[in-house]
């Protein structure tokens, strides 16, 4: 597997100039001849598809939901990092680049980082003069808050609803394009294989969810901008449809799958209720600007109002132990210690599962009204879900899966093993390492979209002169026929048990095992027990309904099989890195005090993992991870 | 909890549909509506039958697909609450529950409770943005905004396209959709050179796509998740009377 990540040459700050320098164009004449498909229409696919369009390429965009405004960036909450440093208060790329690399624990690949600090500029630029309403000062220029892992104010933010603005941004450049003839839209259309021909992405086989239909898609070059894999949880923030299935199709075609252990599990949602929960809500991170995290200092106070614990009877435990970041630590240090102090028997609410995030002071500080400003939309559905008023109580949250720093493997110029392929967003591995800090997720997928993939795609396209393949190849007949005979599979089982009760079981297992903490004895089971769990899913699951109709369960039936496969890969990758980094904690790796502990000498790569055959072990590749800027150290947020 | 509910069912779009009745039994207080639907539907698919199609994404209330009428209300009783948030909490045990899709003629019906709301994305594309090609932008802070028209703009921006307002107005009028989006770009400087002609493009786009008119009802406001104020409606109308006597294209 060639894994050349194509680094440029030249001193970090130059590299990015440096590439588009060596890169090579298409004139705009000869734009109009080349057809991309885009997979996805979040921020990364959105704006990847817009833009390309923009430039003149014919663009095909899918997505599974009734429309592109709709993709799962819009429930980001918080906000998005730039390094603009308007607030004076001593921000600089380089600072982004190095807080981006040093809260990914010292797995991520610097030039890329760097790229997307300097990008994070212009991202707000582009925003701003698109409409984003962002949130401003009196004098008209525009806001900021703070984020975990930063020491500085860098984050803009349009209420607790940056991601649905941001996303809105993308749609409108979308819908402009659509209107003006160069984009075209496919909505209620899932992507259910990559077609591969000599060696280069073809094209697609997609589904209609409304009639049915198996349909092929050529083109001379294809971008995923799928999302991530968190629903492979069962329970996590993802919206109902977030899947893993496109991506798990490119890697079964060939394409790397790099670091599917490293998952983010985010430390503000709102603690389970019950078994028929279906998904988990996030607390957006920016309230521990103004919340503090606390729990009774002992274990008999739990069951006690929070109002009637007085202030030397409350651990206010981030504050304690990492004095300089305090509630602000990185998601993956915020989410372990919430996990000890409950497993200490110090947590608050129905089984002990949650910690409180405390408004009082702030509330006393600055007045309810100010806090409302801030964050009402947040209290709004908090108070909806819990049926608690945040204002008056605190909050209670908990970790819940929230965003999967895993992906397709991508070189510099996020093209995947496989030529033509390209990954964007949180589908790829590249830019977050073994934990993502907040408000960097629409940050990468709109440096992604915006602003890389239009360059690299025309050096592709002009390098490697690809020719359209017809979607009547033999490739994309094989493809469709796969496709259908694995839907009839699944509709002809008839079994016992539903598909969301495999799926809630198989989230179970992943969670127990391969969840906040993992070891290896457990991490080994789980891969016994999913194996077994998806021999019985072939077996007996019930999946209704025809194939030629709007047909929910099978939709999800065909997903689950994915997530059944993939979650094994998970394991493997999390057993192999005998390490502890970020999102990643395995017991056997930790300091005295509980802390990560990295194994710089045997583990500073990405570990890639390319597909062999079904029930064959899975080859584990690895790419160097060489930093010639930072100096890898231990991440101390004390 | 023990509920009735009565379900709007129906093949295909154009297959007759039917209420049909169901029990929905083990339903506790904290479960939200969809979570109560997803208990009948094992249920129904345990019986084999084929489950109640409905759509929903995010379930946190702002992607906008969740979509149906309960009681004769878009998203149910609660005020500012798409249906994902609402909670069972809310009714009572024995309570009978009518559970419908959007009706309106630019809604057609896919299946049971799902609709298509494309008609809305037609209106968005007839003028639904600022024409700002990527990579041509000035720094942000070059064009201040005041705070006020900034809180203005995002108030309006905050609307998710779910189509409430459409399902509540008895003339399916999208008045309310198509205003929040202009008011949304009209209270910002960027929004400004194409105010007119995006405002007459886009009504054009929503007479053609089927949408009934405006006879200030207000069911739209009442029924929207994000409590989008009705007064874009009337910022809309004066542009598009401008528009009509001082632009032409």
């Amino acid at each position: 597997m060639d894994l050349e990540p194509r680094i440029p040459r030249g001193p970090i700050e130059d590299k990015w100039d440096n590439c588009k320098f060596d890169m090579k164009l298409v004139n705009p004449a000869n734009k109009l001849k080349f057809d991309i498909i885009v997979v996805g229409s979040g921020l990364a696919g959105g704006s990847a598809a817009a833009t390309l369009a923009e430039l003149g390429y014919n663009v095909a965009c899918f997505c599974y939901q009734d429309s592109p405004r709709r993709a799962h960036s819009i429930a980001a909450q918080g906000g998005i990092n730039s390094a603009k440093n308007y607030q004076n208060d001593g921000d600089s790329v380089y600072r982004l680049f190095y807080d981006t690399v040093k809260g990914g624990d010292f797995r991520s690949r610097e030039a890329n980082v760097y790229r997307l600090a300097q990008m994070s500029l212009n991202i707000i630029d582009q925003c701003a003069a698109m409409g984003v309403p962002f949130a401003r000062e009196y004098g008209g220029t525009l806001s900021n808050r703070s984020f975990g892992g930063a020491q500085v104010s860098r984050t803009f933010y349009a209420k607790g609803q940056t991601g649905q603005q941001l996303l809105l941004g993308v749609y409108s450049a979308m819908s402009r394009q659509i209107a003006a003839g160069k984009l075209k839209m496919f909505t209620r259309t899932e992507m259910l294989d990559v077609v591969v021909v000599d060696g280069r992405a073809a094209g697609i086989v997609t589904r209609n969810m409304v009639t049915g239909k198996i349909e092929s898609f050529s083109a001379h070059a294809v971008v995923l901008a799928t999302g991530g894999y968190g629903n492979v949880f069962y329970l996590s923030t993802n919206a109902m449809g977030c899947n893993v299935t496109a991506a798990y199709r490119a890697y079964k075609k060939g394409a790397g799958f790099a670091n599917p252990c490293y998952t983010q599990i985010h430390p503000t949602c709102i603690p389970v209720s019950g078994d028929y929960q279906s998904k988990l809500t996030l607390m957006s991170e920016s309230l521990r600007n103004d919340g503090r995290v606390w729990v009774p200092t002992s274990a008999d106070d739990v069951a006690l109002p929070a109002s009637q614990i007085a202030d030397d009877k409350r651990d206010y435990y981030l504050e304690r132990k990492y004095p300089s970041f305090g509630n602000l630590v990185p998601r993956d240090i915020a989410s372990r210690s919430a996990k000890e102090v409950c497993d200490e028997g110090r947590g608050v609410g129905p089984g002990g599962r949650g910690v409180y995030l405390d408004f009082r002071d702030s509330i006393k500080r600055l007045g309810e009204d100010a806090i409302r400003q801030r964050y009402g939309n947040l209290f709004h559905m908090y108070e909806k879900i819990t049926n608690e008023n945040p204002y008056r109580v605190p909050m209670r949250i908990y970790p819940a899966v929230h965003y999967t720093m895993g992906g397709l493997w991508v070189d510099y110029h996020l093209q995947s093993t496989i030529p033509g392929l390209f990954v964007l967003g949180e589908a790829n591995f590249s830019d977050h390492g073994a934990n993502r800090l907040g408000a960097s997720a629409l940050m990468q997928g709109l440096a992604d979209g915006y602003f890389v993939i239009p360059y690299t795609m025309g050096h592709y396209l002009a390098a490697a002169r690809p020719d359209k393949v017809s979607s009547d190849h033999p490739e994309f007949k094989k493809s469709e026929q796969a496709v259908k005979t694995r839907i009839d599979k699944l509709l002809g089982i008839n079994g016992e048990r539903t598909v969301d009760d495999f799926h809630r079981e198989l989230g179970k297992i992943m969670w127990d095992n391969c969840g906040m903490a993992r070891n290896e004895a457990g991490l080994k089971s789980a891969v016994d027990k999913i194996a077994a769990l998806r021999v019985e899913y072939w077996e007996n699951v019930r999946v209704l309904g025809g194939s030629d109709t709007f047909n929910q369960s099978l939709e999800k039936a065909g997903r689950v099989a994915d997530f059944l496969e993939f979650a094994e890969l998970m394991c493997l990758d999390a057993i192999e890195r005998r390490e502890s980094a970020g999102g990643h904690f395995r017991e056997e790796y930790q300091t005295s005090e509980g802390e990560a502990l990295r194994d710089d000498q045997n583990f500073t790569h990405a570990a890639v993992w390319e597909y062999q055959g079904d029930g064959k072990t899975p080859t584990r590749h690895v790419e160097k991870l060489v930093f010639e800027n930072v100096k890898l150290a231990t991440r101390s947020y004390k | 909890m023990k509920l009735k509910l009565h379900v709007w069912r129906q093949k295909g779009p154009y297959t007759p549909g039917e209420m049909v009745q169901y029990l929905a039994e083990g339903i506790n207080e904290h479960m939200s509506f969809l979570e109560m639907l997803d208990v009948v539907n094992e249920d129904l698919i345990s019986k084999g039958e084929e489950p109640i199609a409905f759509d929903s994404d995010c379930r946190e209330g702002i992607c906008g697909m969740c979509s149906m009428v309960i009681n004769g209300r878009p998203h149910g009783p609660d005020q500012g609450t798409t249906v994902c948030q609402l909670h069972m909490r809310r009714f009572r045990d024995g309570d009978t529950i009518y559970i419908e899709p959007w009706r309106a003629r630019a809604f057609p019906i896919i299946r049971d409770l799902v609709v298509d709301r494309s008609s809305f994305d037609k209106i968005m594309q007839a003028g639904g943005y600022v024409t700002a090609n990527c990579g041509s932008a000035p720094d942000a802070n070059a064009i201040p905004v005041a705070k006020e028209r900034a809180d203005a703009a995002f108030a309006a921006a905050a609307c998710i396209g779910c189509g409430a307002c459409v399902a509540a107005c008895p003339n399916g009028a999208a008045m309310l959709f198509t205003a929040a989006k202009l008011s949304h770009l009209h209270h910002l400087p960027q929004g400004q050179p194409e105010r007119l002609r995006r405002t007459q493009h886009m009504v054009n786009a929503m007479d053609a796509a089927g949408f009934g008119n405006c006879t200030n009802l207000y069911e739209c406001e009442a029924a929207c998740p994000k409590e989008i104020d009705r007064d874009v409606i009337a910022m809309m109308n004066r542009d598009y009377a401008k528009a009509s006597f001082s632009h032409r294209d």
